[in-house]
């Protein structure tokens, strides 16, 4: 008689992994294939090039790998001999020497047959997009979400934004010979609604104390996030990760692999050529980062259509600076940070533009200490591990002195 | 010739002086709403009774800006929040702030934060703008707007109002074409600093007075004769190309600006509003026409077309890419336009400026270089 093991369950985190992998390797087997593909801005609403069926890579996602893996900064003194300044977003600046160069050590993707553009996250996607649509004459289509100038997005942008969807739908079905189906839209709607919900109840569990998981994971899982919330898949990956944070609060056990002596919120896009550092700091001072605006970020949540367009308008940067910092308050409140770290993004002008503001509000809000460095998403020249590590220092060093007097007034 | 250098003389010196234009607006009572950069419907404050009044921003050093903006975004940004904060803009109804860059997204929020007594209202314009559903939500925008300058002013702003409002900035959109055409037609006549102060006058007076001004002064241009002119003739193009720096070493290196395709300079003027039953339409129309411009989406880049064929049709010398610091949508379009302006045979240069600047001697050698090589 022989003895049946179930199989071993894969953990989420490498699930996502692999989903994020067979998204780029399936735009690889459509390309070979002769099918169309495209690049994708990584706030483009993901539900038409899903329901489609067509294949899409992302350069931000490239640029970020590339950087992680150390060819930042060369990718980026290339698209500067092209002529880019440096003052440029980096990612885009990756994306133009690869655009070029065709290869890249680090990550290669598929080469586009047309470009998808989404502004809603900043404009500099527009510039970035036309330049890439010139360089390599391609079509492009691009769906403008415009800067809300409310709390709420009202009917004028709903109109513009559902007019824009019909728009590109007939464009790439006339490109791709693919069709749209309702039914489809329907399915991918549901899975993209069941992927943001688990995605939400995953990062949710940081409320506990200690977080169940290293803050850092949400860089790393926010790929799927971006690429496969339409997909049964990405939505079973995501709840995978929930059950696992879950038990996770259940046996006392966490992804930070170290005593969690101070919860922060973390403010911006990761140093990606700096991740190893700028974790490995906070780790040995015993911080996890247990609030960012990612959560809400790669979440939308939508009842209808029309929600779906509204859903498009909520993502950071696209909002009012109140809405803005509701997001970031709520998510510090719900999970009691000690402090809070923002990173002067040199690429982003868009996130930079109101942080010195966002960071004041945080801090007399939250009544938190608050540190701000300079960095970059991609380009490592703008990051000094000095600087870095003296904010950090700084922080740790007010927060553990708010913490003995609070510890001192309970006695 | 002395009438005519009367006449920029006092351009010139709006230009360079716009704080006295305020002062004098609100010391005649009337109601002041600043403009940012780019494209307000200024026809919208016009129409509600109250007057437009643009701020470009000022060549200083902004400090109080700093606590806002971090050192990597622009200084027409810095500048309009420094004088904000410092309470030069005092007296201001409201401020007008566009969303058409990443910086001016940011603004919305600093404004509000920074300068409480001056209300912002936002300027949101579709960027994909040809299309019909482009238009409407552009056109929806404005009516939004025409209700808040309405409830300001205190007063009704008709549609009515609004299609005079209209016909009064054609008028003006006419006269500056015929400025420019004059312009065109005599190089050497007006300095480059002259006809930048042409220009940038519009942002600080009335717009009839404005109007008046530009018929005047072309008609005493056209009493000039349209010689041959030897140095070197350029087209300018980028987002504001005012800087006192610059100006002076284009005159002082003798350049003519023959045309140009500045957004603050002649892409304001190109194009009347079209004339159409709703005016908010046409009023959404115009920025669907709007070509050459880096903060509005042009997929094609006409914008280097649009360059090349101002270039050849000037019989400019060569192409100045006057690109302000910190600029991302200048310094996008820069890798492009360089390299059509270079398949087309055209000669080019980009000089950097930025209002905190005190320093032009690169910009000086740059600029004599270039010139001595289009001899």
């Amino acid at each position: 008689m022989t003895q049946s093991t179930a199989p071993e369950r894969k953990p989420a985190k490498v699930l996502l992994r692999e989903i994020a992998d067979k998204a780029t390797q399936d735009a690889w087997d459509a390309k070979n294939r002769g099918e169309k593909i495209g690049w994708s801005a990584s706030n483009f609403p993901q539900e038409i090039t899903t329901t489609l069926g067509i294949p899409v890579v992302y350069p931000e996602n490239q640029g970020a790998a590339i950087s992680a893996k150390g060819g930042g900064r060369r990718m980026c003194e290339y698209a500067e001999g092209m002529g880019y300044s440096p003052d440029l977003c980096s990612y885009s600046r990756i994306n133009f020497s690869y655009a070029e160069l065709k290869e890249c050590p680090e990550l290669n993707i598929p080469q586009p047959d047309f470009l998808l553009c989404c502004n809603n996250i900043c404009n500099c996607m527009i510039k970035w997009y036309e330049n890439l649509a010139l360089q390599m004459d391609i079509p492009l289509f691009l769906i403008d979400i415009p800067r809300l100038d409310a709390y709420e997005c009202d009917s004028d942008r709903i109109r513009y934004i559902r007019a824009q969807f019909d728009d590109c739908i007939a464009g790439l079905e006339a490109l791709t010979g693919k069709k749209w189906s309702e039914e489809k839209f329907r399915e991918v709607m549901a899975n993209s609604q069941r992927s943001s919900k688990a995605w939400l109840k995953a990062v949710d569990y940081a409320k506990y104390t200690p977080s169940p998981f290293s803050g850092f994971d949400i860089f790393n899982n926010m790929a799927v996030a971006c690429v496969a919330r339409g997909v049964p898949e990405g939505a079973e990956a995501f709840e995978l990760l929930a059950q696992e944070y879950e038990e996770n609060v259940k046996n006392g056990t966490s992804t930070f692999k170290a005593t969690e002596e101070y919860r922060v919120l973390f403010e911006g896009i990761a140093c990606w050529a700096n991740l190893s550092y700028t974790f490995k700091t906070l780790k040995n001072f015993g911080v996890n980062v247990t609030a960012s605006v990612y959560g809400p970020a790669f979440s939308f949540l939508y009842d209808n259509v029309d929600e779906l367009m509204a859903a498009y308008s909520y993502v950071p940067n696209c909002n009012v600076f109140e809405r803005e910092v509701e997001m970031r308050v709520r998510e510090a409140v719900k999970n009691g940070v000690d402090g809070a770290i923002f990173h002067m993004n040199r690429s982003c002008k868009r996130w930079s533009g109101n942080l010195y503001e966002m960071e004041r509000v945080l801090r007399e809000e939250l009544g938190i200490p608050t540190v701000v460095f300079d960095g970059d998403q991609s380009d490592p020249r703008a990051f000094s591990e000095a600087q870095y590590l003296t904010r950090i220092q700084g922080l740790v060093e007010i927060m553990a002195e708010n913490k003995r007097r609070k510890e001192a007034s309970h006695g | 010739m002395d009438n005519l250098r009367e006449k920029l003389a006092a351009l010139q010196a709006i230009a360079g002086n716009p704080a006295a234009q305020l002062e004098k607006f609100l010391s005649e009572g009337r109601k002041v709403v600043g403009c940012m950069p780019y494209f307000c419907p200024e026809e919208l404050v016009y129409a509600s009774g109250m007057v437009p009044f643009g701020l470009t921003g000022e060549e200083m050093q902004a400090s109080e800006a700093k606590r806002y903006w971090p050192a990597f975004i622009c200084s027409v940004m810095q500048t309009v929040l420094e004088l904000g904060l410092r309470g030069r803009y005092d007296g201001l109804t409201a401020v007008m702030i566009p969303a058409l860059c990443d910086a001016l997204k940011g603004m919305d929020g600093n404004w509000r934060r920074g300068v409480k007594k001056i209300p912002a209202i936002p300027v949101v314009q579709a960027q994909n703008r040809k299309t019909e559903a482009g238009l409407e939500f552009t056109a929806s925008q404005y009516r939004k707007i025409r209700s808040r300058l309405a409830e300001l002013a205190g007063r009704e702003v008709t549609d009515a109002a609004v299609a005079g409002a209209v016909s009064v900035y054609n008028d003006r959109r006419a006269a500056m074409r015929g400025f420019m055409a004059a312009s065109a037609a005599r190089p050497g006549l007006l300095k480059p600093s002259q006809r930048s102060a042409v220009f940038k006058s519009a942002f600080f007076m009335d717009v009839n007075e404005h109007a008046a001004a530009l018929r005047e002064l072309t008609a005493l241009m056209e009493e000039q004769p349209a010689a041959e002119y030897r140095g070197p003739k350029l087209v300018t193009s980028g987002i504001m190309a005012d800087n006192s720096g610059l100006l002076g070493i284009l005159d002082d290196c003798g350049v003519a600006v023959v045309d140009d395709e500045v957004t603050n300079e002649s892409l304001r003027y190109r194009t009347d509003i079209p004339v159409t039953e709703d005016p908010f339409k046409g009023m959404a129309l115009l920025l669907g026409e709007i070509e050459g411009c880096s903060v509005l989406y042009d997929p094609g880049k006409n914008r280097g077309r649009m360059l090349i064929d101002l270039a050849k049709k000037s019989g400019a010398d060569g192409v100045l890419l006057v690109q302000t610091k910190f600029c991302d949508p200048e310094e996008y379009d820069y890798v492009p336009l360089r390299r059509m302006l270079e398949e087309a045979g055209i000669r080019n240069l980009m000089v950097e400026i930025d209002l905190q600047t005190t320093e032009n001697e690169q910009t000086r050698t740059a600029v004599e270089a270039f010139c001595e090589s289009l001899r």
